[in-house]
Parts: C-alpha cells; sequence; structure tokens
C-alpha cells in the first residue's frame, strides 16, 4: 500500500487553507494508488489539539506532530531535514506540499536530499501508477498546460494553492508525536523579522473576492475607490496591474499578472485596466470576470463576462453603495 | 564579487503558443526568443551589485542548445563579463536534473553569490535556484524582492501571503530573485558591440537523469466572449442583479 506524507503548513499554529488542499490532493493521489494513507506533518511552536480533527476532516489517517520552541520562526532547513527523515523511514511513495512562498522553499530541498523528482506547482492529478504519476501543470504564464509523468519513487508534488479545493473525506486521524531534524538556531537562512500585513487584510491568493486596479484610477490615491468597494464585500482583497506597482502607487506584492500573483477568484473586478496581456495571464482563470473602463475598445472587455463602460469614479462608488445595499438585505 | 547568474531563453510572453505537432511542447515557429523576465532580473541585480561594490565579476550561464549563445550574449551586452554555456540537445523539463548540470559547474567556480530568477516563463517550476544551493550546500532564499549585500553578508526580504519575512544569511549564497528588485537596463550600443568581443565558453552539460517528461501539451479552453451590459452608473443595478441571480457572487 503506497501512503502519502504531505506537508501541512501553519502560521502562528494555525493550519492554512493550503494545507487542506495539500492534504486533499494527497488524499487524491492516495485513492489513485489504490487507497493507501495519508499522513500530514505539521511543524510549529505549538500544535493546536484539533489538528488531527481538522486534518482528518480532509482525509488525513495520521498527524505527524511536531513541536519546537525555536519554529517560531520559518526554519526551512529544519523542516526539510524532518520531512525527508520522515519519507525515508516511512517509505512514502510521495511528498505533498502547497506551493506556498514557503512549499516554494522547501519543495526543492526535499527532493534534492531524497534524491527525488519535483512536479512543481501542480494544478491537478491526471493519473497515477506504480512507478508513474501524471500530474497537471501550467506554463507560460497559464496559457499553455502541460501533463507531465513523474517516474520513480518516491516524489515531491507541490500544489498551486487554490487550484485543489479541499474536499472533505472524513476519517479518525490518529496523533503521533515526532522530534524535529535539525536545530532551527542554526538555519543558514536566519528570519530577523517578519512584517505582517495589515491586520483583517486577505491575502489574494485565498479572497474568493479580488478588485484590482490600473492606470486608469489617475493616482494613488484614488484607490480609496478600490478599497471601499472591497470593503463593501467584505471577503475582498485587493490587487493591482503592473504598470499601477512600478509606479509605486502600490506594493510590489500587490501586483496581479504574469510576473507577479496569478489568481482565480470567485470574482474578479477589473477598475480602470486595459487588460494588457502581461495581466490577463494572472486573472483569467478567474470564475467571474466584471470590467469597469471608459474605453468601450479596451481587451479587458474580451474577456470580461460583464462589462460597464464608463467612468470609473462615477461607477465604482455607485456599485460599492450597491453591494452594500445587497449584503445588508441578506 | 564574483557573482553567478543562471539564465533562460524563453519566448515573448505576448506570443500566441500553439502546441507543437508531436502534441508534446509548443510549437516554436515565429516565436520570438529572449532571455526569461526574471532572470533578466536577476542579471540586473548582478550588475548593479557589482557598479556599487565593485571591482567585480559577472558571469552568465544557460544550459541548452547553441540558441542560448544568443541570449548570453544578450546578458553580455547588458554588461557582464562572461558567458558559459552548458551544451544540451534540449532543456529537460526536469528541474533537478538540471539543478546536477549547474551545480556541478558552479560549485568550483569561487562565487560569492549565484543568481537565478524565481521561475522561468515556459516551464515556470521555480525549482533549479533552490535546487542547486541545496545539491552546493549553501544558504538559499528563494524569491527575494529586496536584496542588500554588505561586508559578506545579506539580508533579503521574501513575500509571503499576506506578510514578508526578513532574513539574514552568510555569503557565499544562493538568491532566486523576484519582481521588484531591480529592472533589466536596455542594452547600449556599446555594450551589444563590446559583447561581441567577450568569452564565451561552451561545455557539455552533466544533466542528473530526466525523471519527469512531458507527456502532453493543452492549451486552455477559451473564455466564453465578453459582453458590455451597459454604460456608466446606470448599468450597475443591472451588474448587481447579474451577480447574484447568474454568477451567484453575491
Amino acid at each position: 500500500m503506497a501512503n502519502i506524507l504531505v506537508f501541512a503548513e501553519t502560521r502562528g499554529g494555525a493550519l492554512r487553507k493550503v494545507a487542506f488542499e495539500a492534504v486533499t490532493a494527497a488524499r487524491q493521489l492516495a485513492e489513485l494508488l489504490g487507497g493507501g494513507e495519508v499522513h500530514a506533518l505539521v511543524a510549529d511552536v505549538q500544535v493546536g489539539a484539533d489538528a488531527a480533527t481538522k486534518l482528518g476532516q480532509y482525509g488525513a489517517d495520521v498527524v505527524l506532530v511536531v513541536e519546537h520552541a525555536g519554529l517560531q520562526q520559518f526554519a526551512r532547513e529544519a523542516i526539510a531535514a524532518t520531512l525527508v527523515e520522515r519519507a525515508r523511514s516511512g517509505g512514502y511513495r510521495a511528498v505533498v506540499l502547497g506551493f506556498s512562498a514557503h512549499g516554494r522553499d522547501l519543495g526543492p530541498r526535499v527532493a534534492v536530499r531524497l534524491d527525488a523528482p519535483i512536479a512543481s506547482d501542480v494544478t491537478g492529478l491526471v493519473s497515477a501508477s506504480g512507478d508513474e504519476i501524471v500530474v497537471r501543470h501550467p506554463g507560460y504564464a497559464n496559457k499553455v498546460f502541460f501533463e507531465l509523468t513523474v517516474s520513480g519513487t518516491p516524489v515531491v508534488i507541490s500544489v498551486r494553492p487554490s487550484a485543489i479545493t479541499a474536499a472533505e473525506a472524513p476519517r479518525s486521524a490518529r496523533s503521533e508525536a515526532i522530534a524535529l531534524a535539525g536545530d532551527p538556531s542554526a538555519e543558514k537562512i536566519r528570519v530577523t523579522e517578519v512584517v505582517e500585513g495589515a491586520k483583517g487584510k486577505i491575502d489574494l491568493g485565498d479572497a474568493p473576492v479580488i478588485i484590482a486596479g490600473g492606470r486608469g484610477l489617475k493616482s494613488a490615491d484614488n484607490f480609496k475607490i478600490v478599497e471601499a468597494l472591497a470593503a463593501a464585500f467584505g471577503n475582498a482583497a485587493v490587487g493591482a496591474t503592473r504598470a499601477v506597482t512600478d509606479d509605486g502607487w502600490r506594493p510590489h506584492s500587490d501586483q496581479i499578472g504574469q510576473t507577479g500573483r496569478l489568481v482565480s477568484p470567485q470574482l474578479y473586478i477589473a477598475v480602470g485596466i486595459s487588460g494588457a496581456i502581461q495581466h490577463l495571464a494572472g486573472m483569467r482563470t478567474s470564475k467571474t470576470i466584471v470590467a469597469i473602463n471608459k474605453d468601450k475598445e479596451a481587451p479587458i472587455f474580451k474577456i470580461a463576462d460583464y462589462g460597464i463602460v464608463g467612468d470609473v469614479f462615477e461607477v465604482v462608488p455607485a456599485l460599492t453603495s450597491a453591494v452594500a445595499e445587497a449584503r445588508k438585505s441578506h | 564579487m564574483k557573482i553567478a547568474v543562471c539564465i533562460k531563453r524563453t519566448p515573448d510572453s505576448e506570443s500566441r503558443f500553439k502546441v507543437a505537432a508531436s502534441g508534446a511542447g509548443i510549437d516554436e515557429t515565429g516565436l520570438k526568443f529572449d532571455i526569461d523576465d526574471f532572470a533578466g532580473y536577476a542579471v540586473e541585480t548582478a550588475l548593479q551589485l557589482n557598479e556599487k561594490q565593485g571591482p567585480g565579476e559577472t558571469v552568465v550561464y544557460a544550459l541548452g542548445p547553441d540558441s542560448v549563445q544568443e541570449t548570453l550574449r544578450k546578458a553580455m551586452s547588458m554588461g557582464a563579463e562572461r558567458g558559459v554555456q552548458l551544451k544540451a540537445d534540449a532543456i529537460p523539463v526536469d528541474g533537478i536534473a538540471i539543478a546536477k548540470a549547474l551545480a556541478a559547474e558552479l560549485g568550483d567556480g569561487g562565487f560569492d553569490l549565484i543568481l537565478f530568477g524565481k521561475h522561468a516563463f515556459d516551464t515556470s517550476h521555480g525549482v533549479v535556484g533552490t535546487a542547486v544551493a541545496d545539491l552546493l550546500g549553501l544558504p538559499c532564499v528563494t524569491a527575494a524582492t529586496q536584496l542588500t549585500i554588505e561586508g559578506g553578508k545579506g539580508t533579503a526580504r521574501r513575500e509571503l501571503e499576506g506578510a514578508a519575512e526578513l532574513v539574514e544569511f552568510s555569503l557565499p549564497a544562493v538568491v532566486t530573485i523576484d519582481e521588484g528588485i531591480a529592472r533589466p537596463r536596455y542594452p547600449s550600443l556599446k555594450g551589444i558591440m563590446a559583447a561581441k568581443k567577450k568569452p564565451l565558453e561552451s561545455k557539455p552539460a552533466q544533466l542528473g537523469a530526466a525523471r519527469i517528461t512531458m507527456r502532453k501539451t493543452e492549451l486552455p479552453s477559451d473564455r466564453p466572449a465578453g459582453r458590455i451590459i451597459g454604460e456608466g452608473a446606470a448599468a450597475v443595478p443591472e451588474l448587481v442583479r447579474l451577480l447574484q441571480t447568474e454568477a451567484k457572487v453575491l
């Protein structure tokens, strides 16, 4: 029976959305391979007592709890070493993790140490057998999809956040405490500070709704109408085009596009965005796209499910009031 | 500082792509190729570090067929002192196989810093840089948006989802470069002329076994054609209705 080891990422002791998605992917893989166990490794200063219940809900059979005071900050080398040690001793078919900022960093380290191939930024599992796993992976900034055959055992697979929806597959997971391999105080990369984003701010990757602004807003200050619309939704994050982040109106971390974040929210509202290919590459997989722009020839209208031609300074505040009204009546 | 920058040749991102006749890979006919965006940021980062701190040397590496020599020349026209082609008939899709070839080459190079783009536009795996670091036992900052080097020590910033971490490390080290650090310069005419005379070495790549292969390539299905539902604020009630009843997202 082929068991799968999965890294369930936490922040500040709490499991992240990408952890459940990775467990879901691992469960899918285990099923494709004939129904092995999924072992989820959680590493933090303190892991909540309910981690096993929560991860079991999505298909984990065993939750491996690694607690260490030195995990206050992300200890990439120690966590990679712990995953590697466990992967070796447990005889797993695959190690699965999320392609988050931390997963992007851990995956290749784990693969190198296991001398395993790594399929990175995977958006789906196609098939799996004893010696071959076929995965889907987008390239060329989401303009092309590959099916890749990954050979050998074990393999490392990292899954793109939000690409695989966390699905319930409840079972009662048992917890097992294991030791951290390596000393977090001896990391070659030392974290000196973690700068937290604004309180209550939803990350672009997690937000079901994204309101993005472009040059059509004319100034950094005018982003306040975008912020107001996001606030009216209550579950929205604010993004921007590369032109806007290049001009310093918004931080680079807000950039959506080929060289920025690739997002696929339920609803994407493009405000004053013409729709350069570089931007479209980052958001064209959004479920519903709304565009508001004064130029009816703007390329964004070619892919917008609903377009409004008009002055953003007139349309957006009207939409903000209407959304606030609609949400109130729920 | 002695800085190595590993670069990749990728097609212009604004291109329209077609699947190759074999069904696996892209039809390269008519595509314009250049240095990959993130690799360009890495080259610029290296040049700026050496200009600020001088004297130094920036060496660019590219793995692949002879067509990558053009990409190496481009980086040299920006200011890199020399280029090395690790010759391979094709570039594998297995990042670890590539990382092994680069690590074999870079390990004894005496580099203070080895830079990569955070990923390449085409295969988009984001594996090679971090894997090279681990193969060489070097510290690695993955996807840095800020980088400072001073007195044999580096500090960098990495964007986490909704947060950022500031890190420090000792040299030698590997850093993979995210957008935001440095906008690549355009080569000057003088730079282009000078690049023609700069040394470009070619040697066989010692690739690791490729355990990932491309089975199939597909284009995503097109979105349905967009539709304009109205003009100005007057269209807002209709939009809200559609978001509630049709898209069901409000």
